[in-house]
């Protein structure tokens, strides 16, 4: 039971109770083999058959479920013809142009906005929100992306997001003032949007796709559901801080209910709000490509080919277009959130509205110089550049050429760390585990917590998925250690000095706005498929969290204490360890809490790559659109998440709470 | 004082607020005026007991106490803006606790204003949006409106800074727009809760000479929290000291000083130099001095009638409120308070 972690007590019964349990699950794992088989393989018979009862659900949903006359069925075709509209139009505007006919017979009426008027009007926003350096950076992003002939595809991903994300910002920001307002409808909620963020996205594809059928709209129902919780939770919260003294204000100047929200919480919630808008914003982005897999389309379905084809080019171009179009989103949505409100000004309505009336003039401008010009109207095929036969020749180079030096280094931590790890874990009884994750618990969290992690985890054996949980364990495991190994020198290297941190920390930002799915394109091509390819791509996901927080951490330092350790003659070394890193223990813990989310995260999606975890059961249901084994693969994954959630926060608290480590913030 | 009538605005009879799991059901069952123990051991923790107090109309009382004493939960109990666990409170002879929520609203509209320790402005609202707050509120339109926030922009001294964001503005600056606003909808009762503690000593005097003579030409009844001492005895007609919850002593600033009633009250008051508690009104005699003396205001304090000594009068014409002369302070009564007490 080494893999877990001994906790040093002062106290003499602690380590008394630990040394006694750590020996029993020892003597369990050594011997008990044949006395207790059932400790090690869960007993069959007893298995809780959550699938089958899922599944069933869902069935019985599509199927009967009805309210009075309404059948559900009709309710899931309403929503969906409600988001389909809008896609539709939005589509046409940006990509199809408006049709006639249907598939490929389909004429075109009217051509869809030029592409010269859309990097128009993006480079027009950036202008307005940000001058003309973020103008510059919008112009250079979509031009690249036209470039090198994603227009198309870019285009149909766009659609997808301006459509997902009023809706996504509007029901965040309801449900979340209804929660503000009401206590008990927020204690209600919490657990759904802690499971909604911990389940990997796979696992409700399988449900959204039965419900919603193959294609766009499901998608975007996979999108908002994605993207709603960030919006709540900020929403919820930023309305909560709103000071006490503006709540006295809006009831002393007499406003009624829906004053008080609209026109005084709401306002001045008005900056954390924006930055929710953001985060919905990024998270659409990140979805709406993983979601080509239920047929969103797009750049995402692009990137998903090209894999499949082992057409690297193909998909890294691809995905650099993902890249450039995250960034341009980012950028805009949170200048856009900075801007503080000038001075309206004043004038006819061509001087209030220099934005607007400029726009107009270049739509009408650009649409009928498009007619007479096709270059504007679409980028021409024959100035597109491509680099994909270059990226191939230089995979297959890089392959020829080190391609031993590769194999040794995948074969070297293959089988010196990741099989070994993996079958340790592998061999350990699992009443042991969740006695021993019951007892963590209960020490660093009370009762409370010790019967939560430990009836989640005894969810995980009986519902049949010991052996995959373990996999999963065993891959988030040591890819969050590698990236916390890696993100700690970096962030200790950074953390002092601002222009490095400035540096680093524009290089993380940009990273943690790329999706997830664009990770793997330049680790498959090197490594092909397989765990160590899973590891590398988890570690690059997820080193940025352990490195934004230890950098916080060590920042929030107190200054002072810093000196008095200098005053009594600390070396630098004895600075970073027994003061530095001592006080940012609690940042740290919280880091590598994100590093684990970050991995549970990237690690469903890497089930692309062919790992044997529970993601690729997820995957695989997906594929063979079984609702009921991805779902309860997938809330295993939540489970894992929520456990070692839990317990890092105990433990952050508990740090905190020490004394001489200050008050809990 | 000669400035208020005695008429009764809001008075306040047994209030309490406890905290606590229930604290409606909890406190009701403990029985009239529980004691602290009693309360503490049922779970329930106080923040205010059993107050009773009445503000006068057109009177400055001022509510003065450490942190902890209560006196910001007792002013959000007085406004209503927490409900109190028992006890009644009367605004012109109403009973507030008995209003309804629309009732209520209709109140806060158009009787009561109330101004923040930390202003409380409203971020994306400039200063003409914020004064105007509390009209737009109650649905007056854009021009009537804004005309009057002009208006009491003028009267607080912020005239061409109305374009201004609040971010834009200094503390004190602020903190006008935040008086400002509370005056819009012309109150009958003015609630000021430490309006200007967040200030810096010479702005906050500034601000305080300025909320005396906004005072002396609109004659609001006006109920003011502070924890400084020196500026409750500036500014109030009367003052109440709270303690633990509990109110110690109500009178005007002399009263506290020359016959404080308690051991806490004494302690609070030893510091303070009587000239500047005792109001001129308290030792002058009746009748007008027989020479053309200097003026000066019954509502001055000793302190501030000594400069005139200083020019070599032996007696000083006292005058009310309007000017006229009422009566009469001599030189030897002010010196017999100076030297007599203590500082």
């Amino acid at each position: 039971m080494t893999a877990l972690p001994a906790p040093s007590y002062q106290t003499a019964s602690p380590r008394l109770i630990w040394g006694i349990a750590l020996s029993l699950a020892a003597i369990l794992w050594l011997w008990g083999q044949t006395v207790a088989p059932f400790a090690f393989e869960y007993p069959k018979a007893l298995q809780i058959p959550a699938a089958r009862w899922i599944g069933g659900a869902i069935t019985w949903l599509v199927k009967e479920a009805a309210i009075g006359p309404i059948a559900f069925a009709d309710i899931t075709r309403f929503v969906a013809d409600l988001i389909d509209l809008p896609y539709r139009a939005t589509l046409a505007l940006l990509a199809t142009g408006l049709l006639s006919g249907e598939g490929s017979s389909a004429i075109q009426l009217w051509p869809p906005l030029p592409w010269v008027a859309v990097v128009g009007l993006l480079a027009l926003i950036g202008l307005y929100a940000g001058g003309i350096p973020l103008a510059l950076t919008v112009t250079a992003c979509m031009t690249f992306i036209a470039v090198f002939g994603q227009w198309q595809s870019a285009m149909v991903t766009l659609a997808s997001i301006i459509v997902a994300v009023p809706l996504g910002v509007a029901g965040g920001l309801f449900l979340g003032i209804a929660a503000a307002r009401r206590p008990w409808l927020d204690r209600a909620m919490k657990p759904f949007l802690d499971l909604m963020q911990t389940m990997p996205v796979f696992a409700y594809l399988v449900p959204i796709l039965i419900l919603f059928g193959f294609g766009p709209t499901a998608a975007i129902v996979a999108t908002l559901i994605y993207a709603m919780p960030p919006m709540i939770r900020i929403t919820t919260l930023a309305l909560q801080r709103v000071p006490s003294e503006i709540h006295d204000l809006g009831r002393m100047v007499g406003c009624t209910d829906r004053q008080m929200t609209w026109r005084v919480l709401v306002p001045s919630a008005r900056e954390p709000l924006l930055v929710g808008v953001n985060q919905v914003i990024m998270q659409s982005l990140n979805m709406v490509i993983i979601a080509s897999m239920i047929g969103a389309g797009g750049l995402g379905f692009d990137v998903l080919n090209a894999l499949r084809r082992l057409d690297f080019g193909a998909g890294l171009e691809a995905g650099l277009a993902i890249v450039a179009l995250a960034i341009t989103l980012d950028r805009l949505s949170q200048a856009l959130a900075r801007r503080n409100r000038a001075a309206i000004p004043q004038g006819n309505a061509l001087q209030r509205h220099p934005y607007l009336a400029a726009a107009l003039a270049l739509i009408i401008a650009t649409t009928l110089l498009g007619l007479l010009i096709p270059a504007i109207q679409t980028y021409p095929e024959s100035a597109r550049l491509t680099t994909s036969p270059f990226w191939a020749a230089a995979v297959e180079w890089i392959n020829i050429t080190f391609f031993d030096t590769l194999e040794a280094i995948k074969n070297a931590v293959l089988l010196g760390l990741l099989i070994p790890v993996k079958r340790f874990l592998l061999s350990l009884p699992w009443v042991a585990v969740v006695a021993m994750l019951g007892l963590l618990g209960w020490r660093l969290g009370g009762w409370r917590l010790g019967l939560l992690t430990a009836s989640l985890s005894f969810l995980i054996a009986a519902t049949g998925q010991w052996e995959k949980a373990m996999i999963t364990v065993y891959l988030c495991g040591i890819a969050s250690l590698i990236a916390m190994a890696i993100g700690l020198p970096i962030a200790i290297a950074v953390a002092e000095r601002e222009r490095a941190w400035t540096i680093t920390r524009a290089i993380i930002d940009t990273l943690q706005t790329l999706p997830s799915f664009v990770y793997l394109m330049p680790v498959v091509m090197l490594f092909r498929v397989g765990d160590f390819t899973a590891l590398i791509a988890v570690v690059a996901y997820a080193v940025v969290a352990s490195i934004r927080y230890t950098v916080l951490g060590l920042q929030g330092v107190d200054p002072r204490l810093i000196e008095a350790g200098r005053a009594m003659g600390c070396t630098d070394w004895q600075i970073l360890t027994r003061i530095r890193l001592r006080l940012a223990l609690p940042e740290i813990l919280l880091g590598l809490n994100q590093t684990i989310m970050f991995a549970l995260a990237m690690l469903v999606i890497t089930a692309l790559v062919g790992t044997r975890d529970l993601g690729q059961d997820v995957y695989i249901a997906l594929t063979k659109a079984n609702p009921g084994n991805g779902l309860v693969a997938g809330l295993a994954i939540a489970f894992i998440a929520i456990i070692a959630d839990r317990l890092i926060h105990a433990a952050a608290d508990a740090q905190r709470a020490k004394p001489g480590l200050g008050a809990q913030a | 004082m000669s400035m208020t009538d005695t008429t009764e605005k809001l008075v306040c009879r047994n209030v309490w607020k406890v905290f606590g799991a229930r604290a409606q059901e909890a406190f009701a069952g403990l029985g009239r005026d529980p004691s602290l123990e009693r309360l503490l051991s049922a779970g329930l923790v106080p923040a205010v007991r059993a107050v009773d107090l009445s503000v006068r109309n057109g009177e400055i009382f001022v509510i003065m106490g450490l942190s902890g004493s209560g006196k910001s939960t007792l002013v959000r109990c007085l406004s209503r803006l927490i409900e109190p666990t028992a006890g009644e409170i009367l605004f012109n002879g109403q009973n507030l606790l008995a209003a309804t929520d629309g009732e209520m609203i209709e109140l806060r509209r158009h009787k009561m204003g109330m101004v923040f320790q930390h202003f409380a402005l409203l971020p994306h609202l400039t200063v003409l949006e914020n004064v105007a707050f509390p009209l737009e509120v109650q649905g007056i339109d854009r021009a009537k409106r804004e005309a009057r926030a002009r208006e009491i922009i003028t009267l607080v001294g912020l005239t061409g800074r109305e374009s201004s964001y609040p971010r834009q503005l200094s503390g004190g600056q602020q903190q006008r727009v935040g008086i400002a606003r509370s005056l819009a909808v012309e109150p009958e009762l003015w609630f000021l809760d430490e309006p200007f503690s967040a200030l810096d000593p010479l702005i906050r005097r500034e601000l305080q000479d300025e909320f005396l003579r906004l005072q002396s030409a609109l004659r609001k009844t006006i109920v003011f929290i502070t924890h400084d001492f020196d500026e409750a005895i500036r500014l109030a007609d009367r003052i109440a000291i709270m303690k633990d919850g509990v109110i110690e002593q109500i009178g005007t600033p002399e009263d506290l000083v020359l016959h404080p009633a308690t051991d806490y009250v004494r302690e609070f008051t030893r510091a303070v130099p009587k000239a500047k508690a005792v109001r001129v009104a308290s030792l002058a005699h009746p009748g007008a001095p027989a020479t053309d003396a200097p003026r000066i205001p019954a509502r001055a304090t000793i302190a501030e009638a000594g400069t005139a000594f200083l020019n070599g009068a032996d007696v000083l014409a006292v005058t009310d409120a309007d000017g006229r002369v009422t009566g009469s302070l001599r030189r030897e009564d002010v010196v017999q308070l100076i030297l007599g007490g203590a500082g």
